[in-house]
């Protein structure tokens, strides 16, 4: 039995243009204790499989298939059944941590309330073992600055928060959606120096979910890239990295800068992010991949083995004929 | 000697061949998309069109005008002044035995000029006046401001009651009156518009470009607050008759024999008890209908130009 | 590249007047100094970027010397005339040689203008009397350089992506020929793969036109691919600058070092064996910055003089300038 295991997994929503499908049959496997990294640009489908997981799809959004935690079925369930799940077993942090604060509670109040509601602890007691959590975070005088608002912390400080918040019941995973995208190079750095802290104290399991491929590279075990709503390729991330073979992966690896690189030009992919509205019949990446041929417009590739353990790549033509 | 990149190569190819201009989507096209499948917005227009229709070709079919005296039924409004085809009193007659078919006409003619020009004042002073002030900001924008918060200090009514009585009733007094007065709340909330539209980006590359403060107001500025003030407008316009049917309630508002609706309700609620409801009813049913399709069509404007597009 | 010096910014400082909590309308405002005291020289033809993080006035340096935001001191000497003590009609004509390019593609585009009107803007401006052909011919050049096809000339802006936002942005940039133009993170909200396509568009523009860049970005990685020299800001001074390739191989100031000890490079074997060096504790406030040397709260190498003086730019070569007291 998987730690977590997702298995077709479909995103819909309704809008006033027609139906959008932004996951389209998504699989795969997580092992308790690592780390998954889900790689992606817009329209990618990333966020929406893990909202989809977590129950908070928009109004207008259905899921299908099934997402397995531990066993149970926990896609669709009902708020009550839900809100069991969240915050004690599965949490979450989201990108933009001034948002995700209630800017008009205290954060000793907002962080006690997880604890009074999921734990039922005393207010007392609640606080107390906040303050235990921000100092794990390493937030300087956290007895004082739990009563201050979340205004007055910076960026850095309150993405910390979110991940103490998040830790409160020590939930066995925790969903990072673009946890350092509105951080700064150096804070980011410290944040996921924490996250790599975090994983080996609390042994939690982790999603990462960005479109930065050098955070990827130094905080997973495993990643997994995501374009139009499907899967193109997953495996061991150093796998993924030494060895890319889709041709979109491949794409994406040369058309990033590398501070180390001495390159002249960037290799760069043609056309745009897939409009979600117009998605092709077949392979989503088709209208922009170099390799295409006329089975990738109408047919989607099935997500196979490459040969390599735990390596595996949705396309439909093979490695040794991509150009 | 361009460098040869296939992909623009091929891209001014295709162009060459298929060079027909293809119009764009402006944001305007969108709303009224949004706008016509309203169908409360939609069906309030048609009905405001249909009152607008009938206060020009009403007269056509009225066979009293509004001033006339039916000697009739002068005095016996309650038995013989009931709405009746045979006699041309469509909607009956009130106790002097004029028409009221005609006068609600009249009514509806007056009041809804009152309305709209005194709504067209209030949006063009108070646009330029609240983008002015917001766009250059800094002290200028506090002492415009605070002549416009003195200026709403001062309660309306009495003013608008004193201008009547010291100058004399007219539509001329009455329209210089709600003029002077509304466009302040238009200004104050086209002002915090432009306060947010400064910020924009594309301020800052037009500042960049070199373009005249001038040409910024009104080529990037106005355009942008367009939406807001389209609300606000209709929003204005009821108000707007609300105050002028209140004055003539007061007995204070157009001069006889013209009328609006406000006065044709005072007339009509003080007959109320004669059994002549009639007198009451027709003006009030005009009156409440259009001020709720406007009501209507003010909402349906808001969810049109929703900041979704923003 | 010839080596024409065409911008020579001296002693830049920027002040803003703020108010913070339980001010009174009366109280003196404090300053935030949000450029103190930058110099620097930029030659035709190169591409200068300038890094750092949140608050290092890295986007203030460029709108005060374009006049968007009022300086306190210092010059701004182009081709010899001080932008900063220009009147605004002189101002004006050098706005034709200098243009911007913004971060956020959409929210750079007036929604309401279709986007033939918003490339043809500067021509209108500064040319009036052009004629309407020759208004659209000029618009439709510069339209194939950016590579947008003709026949989206009427539409809007919210009808195209992100990257084709930015590279009408670019075509109104440069539609009066300029010879400089700025780029305020001009990628950091597109998708990375669109990320590649403007740099490389940015790149090619400017070998073909002879244009000089000076590019803004928080983003370590882009700005050395795309610049030949690199300035580092932090809290509103200077501390290293140094051309790309050294000062990725020898960062000297120890802010630059954390700086790029912190950027990610999409190779797991390097990430994993990376010795990190992490800067504690947060970003001093920029109204009450620390005395002497404004990196001293969070560096490691800090002394006493850090705190009693501030250190001055020293050459260490030609190209190698570092603010710092033990930089060896």
């Amino acid at each position: 039995m998987s730690f977590l295991e997702i298995n077709n997994l479909n995103v819909e929503f309704d809008t006033a243009d027609g139906i959008v499908r932004a996951v389209n049959n998504v699989s795969f496997t997580l092992d308790q204790g690592k780390i998954l990294a889900i790689v992606g640009e817009s329209g990618s489908g990333k966020s929406q499989t893990v909202f989809a997981m977590m129950g908070l799809l928009d109004q207008n959004g259905r899921a299908t298939g099934s997402v397995k935690f531990e066993g149970e079925e926990i896609l669709n369930l009902s708020i009550t059944e839900l809100n069991s799940v969240r915050a004690e077993k599965i949490a979450m942090i989201f990108q933009d941590p001034m948002t995700s604060l209630n800017p008009y509670m205290r954060i000793s109040e907002q962080m006690a309330e997880v604890l009074i509601h999921h734990k039922g602890l005393s207010k007392t007691e609640a606080i107390q073992q906040s303050i235990n959590l921000l100092d794990a975070v390493k937030i300087p005088e956290a007895k004082s600055r739990i009563r201050m608002y979340p205004h007055e912390f910076s960026g850095g400080m309150r993405q910390r928060v979110m991940i103490a918040m998040s830790l409160l019941c020590r939930p066995k995973l925790l969903i990072a959606d673009e946890p350092t995208t509105a951080l700064d190079v150096t804070v980011q750095a410290q944040i996921m120096h924490l996250l790599a802290d975090i994983q080996k104290e609390f042994g939690t399991s982790i999603i990462l979910i960005t479109h930065n491929l050098g955070v990827v590279a130094g905080n997973s075990d495993d990643t997994l890239v995501m374009y139009g709503g499907q899967v193109m390729e997953v495996g061991l991330t150093e796998q993924v990295y030494a060895n890319p073979t889709h041709p979109y992966t491949q794409g994406l690896m040369s058309a990033v800068p590398r501070l180390d690189d001495k390159a002249n030009k960037l290799k760069t992919i043609k056309g745009n992010p897939p409009n979600m509205m117009l998605v092709p019949v077949g392979c989503p990446f088709s209208p922009r991949c170099k390799n295409s041929q006329s089975v990738c417009a109408t047919k989607i590739p099935e997500l196979l083995s490459t040969g390599t353990k735990n390596h595996q790549r949705a396309c439909h033509v093979a490695f040794e004929e991509l150009l | 000697m361009i460098v040869a990149n296939k992909n623009k190569i091929v891209k001014l190819a295709e162009n060459i061949a298929a060079d027909e201009q293809t119009s764009g989507r402006s944001l305007w096209a969108d709303a009224r998309t949004r706008f016509m499948h309203n169908k409360a917005a939609i069906a309030s227009l048609v009905i405001l069109v249909l009152i607008v229709l009938f206060s020009f070709i009403g007269p056509y079919f009225a066979v009293w005008t509004y001033e006339q005296i039916d000697w009739n039924t002068m005095g016996s409004a309650a038995i013989l002044g009931m709405p009746s085809i045979e006699t041309g009193h469509f909607f009956g007659t009130d106790d002097l035995g004029r028409d009221i078919y005609s006068r609600v006409i009249q009514g509806t003619q007056i009041s809804l000029m009152v309305g709209v020009v005194g709504a067209t004042i209030a949006v063009v002073v108070g646009t330029l006046y609240g983008a002015t002030s917001g766009y250059i900001g800094g002290r200028t924008d506090q002492i415009m401001m605070r002549i416009v918060d003195i200026l709403m200090a001062i309660p309306f009514m009495f003013v608008l009651i004193l201008l009547l009585v010291v100058f004399g009733r007219s539509i001329v007094m009455l329209f210089v009156g709600i003029g002077l007065l509304s466009w302040l709340d238009m200004s104050r909330i086209v002002r915090g518009q432009t306060l947010s539209i400064k910020n924009k980006e594309f301020i800052e590359a037009a500042q960049a470009t070199g373009v005249s403060d001038y040409k910024i107001i009104m080529r990037h500025i106005v355009p942008n607050l367009l939406g807001i003030v389209a609300v606000y407008a209709t929003l204005l316009v009821p108000g707007i008759i609300i105050t002028e049917s209140f004055i003539s309630f007061l007995g204070l508002g157009v001069q006889e024999p013209k009328t609006s609706w406000g006065a044709l309700i005072s007339e009509g609620a003080g007959t109320i008890n004669y059994d002549t409801e009639w007198q009451l009813l027709f003006p009030l049913a005009f009156f409440v209908v259009t001020l709720f399709c406007i009501y209507f069509i003010g909402d349906g404007l808001r969810d049109a130009l929703d900041p979704k597009e923003r | 590249m010839n080596h024409q010096t065409i911008l020579q910014v001296e002693n830049l400082k920027v002040n803003f007047d703020v108010s913070t909590e339980g001010d009174m309308p009366w109280t003196k405002r404090k300053k935030l100094k949000a450029v103190d005291d930058v110099s620097f020289s930029l030659q035709s033809g190169e591409t200068l970027g300038i890094v750092g993080e949140s608050g290092c006035g890295k986007s203030t340096l460029a709108r005060a010397i374009i006049r968007m935001v009022p300086t306190e001191s210092g010059n701004a000497l182009w081709f010899g005339d001080d932008l900063l003590k220009l009147d605004k009609i002189s101002m004006r004509k050098h706005r034709k040689e200098i243009q911007m390019i913004f971060q956020d593609p959409l929210a750079s585009l007036n929604p309401r203008m279709n986007i033939g009107q918003i490339i043809a803007e500067p021509l209108k401006t500064h040319y009036p009397k052009t004629s309407k052909e020759d208004i659209k011919s000029r618009v439709q050049d510069v339209m194939d350089k950016v590579g947008l096809l003709h026949n989206l000339i009427n539409r809007y802006p919210h009808e195209f992506s992100g990257g084709q936002c930015q590279r009408i942005g670019i075509a109104r940039a440069l539609i009066l020929k300029p010879k400089l133009i700025i780029c305020d993170e001009p990628v950091s909200a597109l998708d990375v793969s669109i990320q590649a396509q403007v740099i490389n568009l940015l790149m090619e523009l400017q070998s073909e036109m002879g244009l000089t860049l000076i590019f803004i970005a928080h983003d370590l990685s882009i700005v050395k691919h795309i610049s030949n020299k690199i300035m580092v800001l932090y809290l509103g001074n200077m501390v290293e600058m140094a051309n790309s390739v050294d000062i990725y191989a020898h960062p000297r100031h120890p802010y630059t070092q954390a700086l790029i000890s912190a950027v990610p490079i999409p190779d797991p074997k390097i990430e994993k064996n990376k010795e990190l060096i992490l800067i504690e504790g947060d970003l001093p406030s920029p109204i009450n910055p620390p005395s002497g040397c404004v990196f001293r709260t969070r560096c490691q190498k800090a002394q006493e003089i850090c705190a009693k003086e501030k250190p001055n730019m020293k050459n260490f070569n030609d190209s190698h300038m570092v603010a710092c007291h033990f930089s060896g």
